[in-house]
């Protein structure tokens, strides 16, 4: 067994990009596929965004990637969501909480992402974890301000 | 954010190895922070003070208790700043050229 495999209980992670953009563009960037699937590695999404409905994150190919519920929709400030990853067969079947909060502050709006999770899980996956999630904010980010997402390939953790 | 303020956060050793404390353990405390550092109590909150200011570390009130976790969003932002997507592959094949040379000295 090698040191990736070991099982820990990841610590949450809390990221903030300023993005130049209402909150309201900051939410439709978040919750319309015309968005995500330029900044969210060709991802669409699937949801009414309304509390208690299923929403589903999807490849290009059609298969799922992500699945869970929405625990809070608050639009344009708040949206929590539960995260399971579907498409890795030894990906932590035990949902992880993720959070957006937007605030406007001055002509910038603060996007945080917030991600807790009670559930054990490799210690390879947190890497690919911070990498991915970085990557996707950086991404959203010079979406909405340049009209051009980054080009960006990564890789599963192996 | 300001791209000098984040160049001006990272050089400064002190402040790097704080950003190093929070990937090791992130969500600490400013007394878990100053525990394992080299620094006064006061030297610490300046510290972070300006890695907040730069967006590196982000803080967040438990209770009473406000944790800080490090924020490595802006590095990607300056990094993709110079970094094109045609240069990223050769880049990852001589960190990975690296990484393996140095295993193997293991």
């Amino acid at each position: 067994m090698s040191d990736g495999d070991e099982l820990i209980v990841p610590p949450d992670v809390v990221y903030i990009t300023f993005i130049r953009a209402t909150p309201l563009m900051i939410w439709d960037a978040l919750t319309k596929s015309e968005f995500t699937k330029q900044f969210f590695f060709g991802r669409t999404v699937e949801s009414d965004w309304k509390q208690g409905s299923k929403w589903r994150l999807v490849m290009p190919d059609g298969k799922t990637d992500v699945a869970g519920e929405v625990l809070i929709s608050d639009p344009p400030r708040k949206l929590q969501v539960t995260w399971v990853v579907e498409w890795l067969d030894d990906a932590p079947k035990d949902p992880a909480i993720i959070t957006y909060e937007i605030e406007q502050i001055g002509d910038l709006s603060k996007l945080t992402m917030t991600q807790h999770t009670d559930a054990k899980i490799p210690r390879k996956f947190l890497e690919g974890g911070r990498q991915g999630w970085a990557a996707i904010l950086s991404s959203l980010k010079s979406l909405l301000e340049t009209g051009e997402a980054l080009t960006i390939k990564m890789n599963p953790p192996e | 954010m300001d791209t000098d303020e984040v160049f001006r956060a990272l050089a400064d050793p002190n402040r790097r190895a704080l950003l190093d404390a929070l990937r090791e353990r992130n969500g600490q405390t400013l007394s878990e922070l100053g525990a394992d550092m080299a620094m006064t109590r006061q030297a610490v909150t300046k510290h972070l003070a300006i890695l907040e200011a730069a967006n590196l570390v982000a803080t967040v009130w438990r209770g009473r208790e406000k944790l800080h976790f490090l924020n490595p969003v802006p590095i990607y932002e300056v990094s993709e700043r110079w970094i094109s997507k045609y240069e990223r592959g050769r880049l990852k094949a001589l960190s990975d050229l690296k990484k393996a040379l140095e295993s193997e000295d293991e």
